[in-house]
């Protein structure tokens, strides 16, 4: 209770807020890598879950690929990375983005294509029938039907990767991680406390504003096309349907 | 490679810290969430409660729970224990939110003709509900079982031996077949451990099969 | 937030109490938590975390093991703060350390300046429930290391005259680094080096490879790089000169917990110390880092063979 209150302390100060190593200027940096490894994440996981869900193609793959990826110890790839690419001290950004790219495709990918597998498949060949292109389905069909799943799975990754980016300190980069980093060797419980704090916080804001933007997707169309009222689990993350269907496909 | 074969006796001790360590977890976080997820499942109460707890947990970066968990449960800043509770926790908070939308997705129809056949509630949750609620629990678990096995190496930043030992002392030294080594323990450990619980699953869920056939068909 | 904090606190109360309950059934539990004080049949050696440390453990290990005495190895634990809390709550009975640097943890008001002064006063200082054994002449300091040509493009051989450096100077150093009476706050209360003129740039690899390649490509200015590293001499880094002694004397010391009350185990350990030199620590670490990258179990057994110690 001491260190936790002295950990609220510490983020209470205004003091501690301001500069280059202020609670504000790591924030910023925390914001940008997991920023960074979400994007980059969403560009390869979205597009490729787009094309698993459509043609049914590579679904084994794509599952192998996750189950392989979530496997990755993160610390071990991140000290891996950051030896072997010899980027030095400023671009240690480079691996960092990647690990936490990593942890956050399998989510991504899983819940896009069990978004678009989910649709009923009379939807789809509506589209078809009417003189849809394949490519118009996928953009203007099912791209929008599964938004709500796939912002499902932008969640879960946006949590471990929030989480996660504090390891990135461990290669002398910034964020939140910092305080952890620099509280540990000294065992300042108050300092690690407050990073974790800010940590979780940060991940809370985020996950609130994502369950808006799943709102905000989630359409009268989307419900009556999935068939599934989005029911009692609206506004949580979704980290469980995505792990069901990236394991076991998607929920009938 | 041939500091592998010199260095065989320590992998292979670390490699058992390492599964000392995850095994534990992985298996509470299954025994707890059934009942857990049973409860929350049930009650409206429990599961708001069971459910943002598990959301804020996940939340929690893995480091400074390794480094604040002797404060709270009064063990020694070395023990392996406190990796093994940090992960248990974890896991739970992935297993719970499993557990409960598992028995969520057991249809209505299915558990009033149970009923209906005249069983009582305890003998529906172990003869329809649980088997049901089998393949997304088995699903999830093997979420845990690659994730625990991950996390597990982030002790070896406080002290805790286990395969990430390789990635601090291979960092401290700059040496990648070392990290390499370490890494690759991992993802073998994981996907033994992968087919392990299919095979698990296969095992005590023999109508598993069926239902994988079903869906493939779909 | 109240309110999910206490809900959270609920539920990782339930969460515990339930492992807890468990823990007794734990395979991890090999019972070396437990010990009772007194006790020391098996003597559990740790380190630092960073190969010296590691290195040093193993020389105590191994030679302990040849006296028939049992070993239990918790290497790489943290920094000094970490397994010295270790120590202290029995999680380990023996730990490599360095006089000057243990001292001033002990004691920061310290002024002590002799190797010599600094071994009594360690003794003195040592807390109640730990021992310092004997003192090697094996000697690794902290030293400020800057590149030939950063030396002499600015004039710069000493720590005296960092404060004549007009920009900001970047110092690249494990975290704990820059918490240090001789980290950055000792260049400005001892040295009178500004504050905002010097930036603390963590690096995790406790001055190996990675250290030493940010200082050689100009990544940091200065790097906390230890005199037993092979890479100074071999990258010509220039230790600046510490006149005023801010990095007190560090020779090579175990230290001990009372519950090791055996006087053979005391006695072995010594026995290392007193062959223990300098240049055995630069040549063990050029093994552990060079291309060699032997373990530091191989190491120290060569070491305590060539000694006639194992």
């Amino acid at each position: 209770m001491r260190f936790f209150l002295a950990a609220l302390e510490f983020i209470a100060d205004p003091a501690n807020w301001a500069g280059p190593t202020g609670i504000g200027a790591r924030l910023l940096e925390h914001l940008l890598y997991s920023g960074l490894a979400l994007v980059l994440a969403a560009l390869i996981a979205i597009p490729l879950g787009l094309y698993v869900g459509h043609t049914g193609r590579g679904r084994e793959l794509a599952v192998g690929v996750s189950g392989a990826l979530r496997a990755m110890p993160s610390l071990g790839l991140l000290t891996f990375l950051a030896v072997s690419m010899g980027f030095g001290l400023r671009l240690s950004i480079i691996p960092s983005t990647i690990v936490l790219a990593i942890l956050a495709i399998p989510p991504l990918l899983a819940n896009t294509y069990a978004g678009v597998e989910a649709i009923d498949e009379t939807v789809v060949d509506g589209a078809r029938s009417t003189g849809f292109s394949e490519g118009q389905i996928v953009g203007q069909v099912e791209l929008p039907l599964a938004a709500p799943m796939i912002v499902g799975g932008l969640r879960s990754a946006t949590l471990q990767v929030i989480a996660t980016a504090t390891v990135s300190a461990y290669l002398g980069l910034g964020g939140f991680g910092r305080y952890i980093l620099d509280g540990l060797p000294i065992r300042n419980y108050a300092l690690m406390l407050a990073g974790s704090l800010l940590v979780m916080a940060l991940a809370l804001v985020a996950d609130g504003l994502l369950a808006l933007l799943q709102r905000a997707v989630t359409t009268r169309g989307v419900r009556a096309a999935t068939g599934q009222s989005l029911g009692p689990d609206r506004g949580r993350p979704r980290e469980q349907r995505a792990t069901s269907a990236s394991t076991t496909g998607a929920q009938p | 490679m041939n500091w592998l074969s010199s260095n065989l006796d320590q992998v292979l001790r670390l490699t058992l810290n390492h599964l000392a360590m995850a095994i534990p977890p992985i298996v509470i976080s299954l025994l707890l969430s059934i009942p857990l997820g049973w409860v929350a499942h049930r009650n409206r109460v429990a599961r708001q409660l069971l459910l943002t707890g598990s959301g804020i947990l996940y939340a929690l970066p893995s480091l400074p729970l390794f480094v604040l968990l002797p404060i709270i449960i009064a063990t020694k800043i070395l023990d392996p224990l406190n990796v093994v509770v940090a992960l248990s926790l974890y896991g739970l908070a992935l297993m719970v939110r499993t557990a409960t939308e598992a028995f969520d997705s057991v249809s209505a129809e299915v558990r009033d003709s149970a009923t209906a056949l005249g069983h009582s509630m305890g003998q529906r949750f172990w003869r329809v509900d649980l088997p049901l609620a089998g393949p997304p629990l088995l699903a999830g678990l093997r979420v845990v079982s690659a994730s625990t096995l991950s996390l597990v190496s982030v002790g070896a930043l406080v002290g805790v031996p286990s395969l990430g030992y390789f990635f601090t002392d291979g960092y401290t030294r700059s040496f990648l077949l070392e990290i390499g080594v370490g890494i690759i323990g991992t993802v073998l450990l994981a996907v033994i451990f992968d087919v392990a619980i299919q095979l698990g699953g296969r095992l005590f869920m023999p109508w598993l099969r069926a239902t994988d056939t079903r869906r493939a068909r779909r | 937030m109240m309110r999910t904090a206490s809900r959270l606190i609920a539920l990782l109360t339930v969460c515990c109490l339930t492992l807890a309950g468990c823990s007794n059934a734990d395979p991890l539990d090999t019972g070396n938590a437990g010990a009772a004080p007194g006790s020391s049949t098996v003597v559990r050696v740790g380190s630092a975390s960073f190969p010296e440390s590691e290195i040093i453990a193993e020389l105590y290990a191994q030679t302990l093991e040849a006296k028939g005495i049992k070993v239990d190895r918790t290497m790489q634990i943290g920094a000094r703060d970490v397994y010295i809390a270790a120590l202290r709550d029995g999680s380990i009975d023996l730990v490599p350390e360095y006089t000057g640097n243990l001292l001033q943890f002990f004691d920061a008001q310290t002024k002590a300046k002799t190797p010599e002064a600094v071994a009594a006063e360690l003794a003195y200082s040592t807390p109640s429930g730990m021992k310092v054994g004997r003192p090697a002449p094996a000697e690794d300091k902290d030293a400020y290391n800057v590149t030939k040509q950063f030396s002499q493009q600015h004039n710069i051989t000493s720590l005296d005259d960092l404060r004549t450096y007009s920009g900001t100077l970047r110092v690249g150093g494990n975290a704990e680094f820059a918490q240090r009476p001789y980290g950055p706050k000792g260049l400005t209360n001892v040295y009178g080096v500004p504050a905002d003129r010097i930036q603390m740039i963590p690096i995790a690899d406790s001055g190996g490879p990675l250290t030493v390649r940010a200082l050689a490509q100009g990544e940091v200015d200065a790097a906390d790089i230890y005199t037993t590293t092979p890479a100074i001499r071999d990258e010509g880094f220039v230790v600046l000169k510490d006149p005023k002694n801010m990095i007190m004397p560090q020779n090579v010391v175990p230290l001990m917990s009372t519950r090791v009350d055996r006087q053979d185990v005391v006695d072995a350990v010594n026995a290392v110390s007193a062959k223990l030199t300098t240049d055995d620590l630069i040549a063990m670490n050029a093994r552990n880092q060079g291309a060699d990258k032997a373990s530091p179990r191989d190491i120290a057994s060569a070491w305590l063979k060539q000694k006639g110690l194992a």
